[in-house]
């Protein structure tokens, strides 16, 4: 059995229809429970828009449950965007490959080059990112992991769905974390916004946290791609996912993002469902209430100001700095950028502010030791041309 | 008199360990450390540089007033275990290990087997073990038995302020103790580790209940007069705690009436 199984005992739009009948006294109820196991169904009544005047209720239980688990502390990450080629079509992504601009895959200088510029700003624990394409296959990430592992703490990575012998195999070079996001879990939507290409076989895509954790992945990284359909019903299963590979690959530990669509070169006439700023934090907070161990993230693709007050409310980790053109840190030409970030304060800057606000900015929370192999760590030198 | 506190030769002043995570900044870190009096300070391995590279956390211990215990949090099984212990031990200086594994991430919850193997190896490495662990009396003999220098049993689960959910088996634990009990995880105010002390722990480690709180310097002076009093309070010897009222008529009086 993987997930795809679970997925399907459930109908996305019967399940917006179940949250659409939650009450207020099933808000009451699902609030009451916080601190014991929530069950789906407060899970679904605290995402319903009869939650809505509990909003302050659920940020302050948020903040004050991550306080407990991770105290005053915020992880700093960044991406590393190693390509822009892609095969696939999706709809809303800057690197589908309807989209005629030129594309990049950066070699071994250009990674060493990006690696020197991002370790010199203190990141420790990098995303590498890549749209789906042979050419960025598991060789070649192994290859880049090879390059990075040597000048940071934590290596990441968001790429196409592989198998398991190969997230085994980046696993051996020091990979700690798989990101992939299901998009959406509306059969419907997904089949319109991945018209062709391998990301059009939902089920391989459903199935590859599955993979993660069979392959003993120390960290599982989940979300919905928000504005692709109804948010409730997205956010839900997103949680009954979370659930999922908690119970079943329980010695992985699990992160939930909440990326919302952006504009970026060609989506421009893309029709989005909404999702507002309220609308994520109702979400996030629904998450921290159901889970107070699973990490979420913050990303750069919101504004400053929601970020400098959303930060507190449940959020662990958030990107700073980001670039998300491949060699973005390091070339000042402009290449081919997935999305548009909205913050583009610095690390330091951001990390500034976090003091500021009596939050500690983390830049390490772990080692490239647990990842199995003691390894010399080099300083941030640029790389030998 | 006060009796002293000795792990591994080295003798601590204060019953109070801290843990050096969740905390706001570096500078509350380190104001909360100096008003606890404590001697001896825990430092996760995985959030300090191990490169040689400055570190926001490092800079802000007192390394020549604390003696640091580096733990192996984040590590899952007995071979990652050894592998943090020894880059510890290069990069932080000391011998001294405060092992974790923890497979379970929700819970965090130690792993007995890895761990009693684990201490087993380290102890030939030349390490000071003190293993973090269930409340479990036969664990914690054999984990003496293996070498390590105390054992560090949990009062509750890890970061979640119940207390001394634990109680009657740390207070056998404590009865058979062969090395100190350093009670660990989930004491949560200062009245729990006063608990603990009475109960004739060697000492207590507390981390969230301190970083967490609205005035974390406030709240570590309030921890070590709490070690302090509970310390005093078991040395001193406690009364035995009566469960029902003395009977009037004691039910044995008729013997003195026994002609001899």
């Amino acid at each position: 059995m993987t997930f795809e199984t679970l997925w399907r005992e459930h109908d996305f739009r019967a399940v917006g229809a179940r949250i659409a009948g939650k009450t207020e006294a099933d808000v009451h109820r699902a609030l009451g429970r916080v601190g014991h196991e929530l069950s789906q169904e407060d899970f679904a009544a605290l995402l319903s828009a009869a939650a809505a005047p509990f909003l302050e209720e659920m940020a302050s239980l948020s903040h004050r449950r991550t306080v407990e688990r991770f105290g005053r502390t915020m992880q700093l990450y960044a991406p590393m965007y190693l390509s822009s080629v892609c095969v696939n079509a999706c709809t809303y992504c800057g690197f589908a490959a309807q989209n005629p601009t030129p594309r990049l895959v950066l070699d071994d200088h250009a990674i060493l080059a990006e690696t020197a510029a991002l370790a010199a700003l203190g990141i420790q624990h990098v995303l590498a990112v890549t749209g789906e394409s042979p050419r960025v296959g598991p060789d070649y990430l192994v290859r880049a992991l090879r390059l990075l592992r040597p000048s940071f703490a934590s290596l990441s990575l968001e790429v196409q769905p592989m198998q398991v012998e190969d997230y085994a195999r980046f696993a051996e070079e020091g990979m700690s974390a798989v990101m992939v996001y299901q998009e959406t879990y509306d059969p419907a939507a997904y089949a319109r916004h991945h018209p062709r290409g391998a990301k059009a076989d939902m089920g391989f895509r459903l199935a590859t946290p599955d993979r993660l954790g069979q392959a003993g992945v120390k960290k599982i990284g989940i979300g919905a791609l928000y504005g692709l359909s109804d948010w409730r019903a997205e956010a839900w299963f997103v949680g009954l996912h979370l659930r999922y590979l908690e119970n079943r690959y329980w010695r992985s530990r699990t992160s939930i993002s909440f990326p919302r669509l952006r504009p970026h070169q060609g989506n421009t006439s893309l029709d989005l469902t909404p999702f507002s700023e309220r609308d994520l934090v109702q979400a996030m907070c629904a998450f921290r209430l159901l889970s107070q161990e699973t990490e979420l993230s913050l990303s750069t693709r919101e504004s400053a100001r929601f970020r400098d007050h959303a930060f507190r409310l449940g959020f662990t980790s958030m990107s700073a700095g980001s670039r998300t053109n491949p060699g973005g840190y390091t070339n000042s030409q402009d290449s081919l950028e997935q999305f548009s970030v909205d913050d583009s304060r610095s690390p330091a800057e951001v990390a500034d502010f976090l003091r500021a606000r009596s939050y500690e900015p983390v830049w390490k929370d772990w080692d490239g030791t647990y990842d199995g192999q003691v390894v010399e760590r080099a300083a941030s030198e640029a790389p030998a041309c | 008199m006060k009796s002293p506190l000795v792990i591994a030769g080295v003798e601590l002043r204060s019953r109070l360990f801290l843990g050096t995570g969740k905390f706001g900044s570096g500078p509350l870190m380190r104001e909360s450390l100096a008003a606890s009096g404590t001697d001896l300070v825990t430092v996760a391995l995985r959030r300090v540089r191990t490169d040689g590279a400055n570190d926001d956390l490092l800079a802000h211990l007192e390394k020549d007033r604390y003696r640091l215990l580096p733990n192996t949090s984040g590590v899952r099984d007995r071979r990652e275990a050894v592998l943090a212990a020894e880059l510890a031990r290069e990069a932080l200086q000391t011998n001294w290990l405060k092992l974790e594994i923890h497979p379970d991430p929700k819970y965090l919850m130690p792993d007995p087997v890895e761990t009693l193997a684990a201490t087993a190896d380290l102890v030939r490495r030349g390490f000071v073990v003190l293993p973090y662990v269930h409340a479990d009396p036969v664990l914690c003999r054999q984990l003496a038995e293996a070498g390590a220098a105390a054992v560090m049993p949990l009062g509750a689960p890890i970061g979640s302020n119940q207390g001394l959910a634990s109680r009657a088996f740390l207070e056998i634990i404590i009865a058979q103790r062969q090395v100190p009990v350093v009670i660990d995880a989930g004491l949560g105010a200062p009245s729990h580790a006063a608990a603990a002390m009475e109960m004739g722990a060697d000492a207590v480690l507390v981390n969230t209940a301190i970083a967490t709180a609205a005035d974390p310097v406030a709240m570590a002076r309030a921890f070590a007069l709490a070690v302090e009093a509970g310390r005093q309070g078991y040395e001193a010897g406690l009364p035995a705690q009566a469960t029902e009222a003395r009977a009037s008529s004691p039910l044995t009086a008729f013997l003195a009436e026994e002609s001899v």
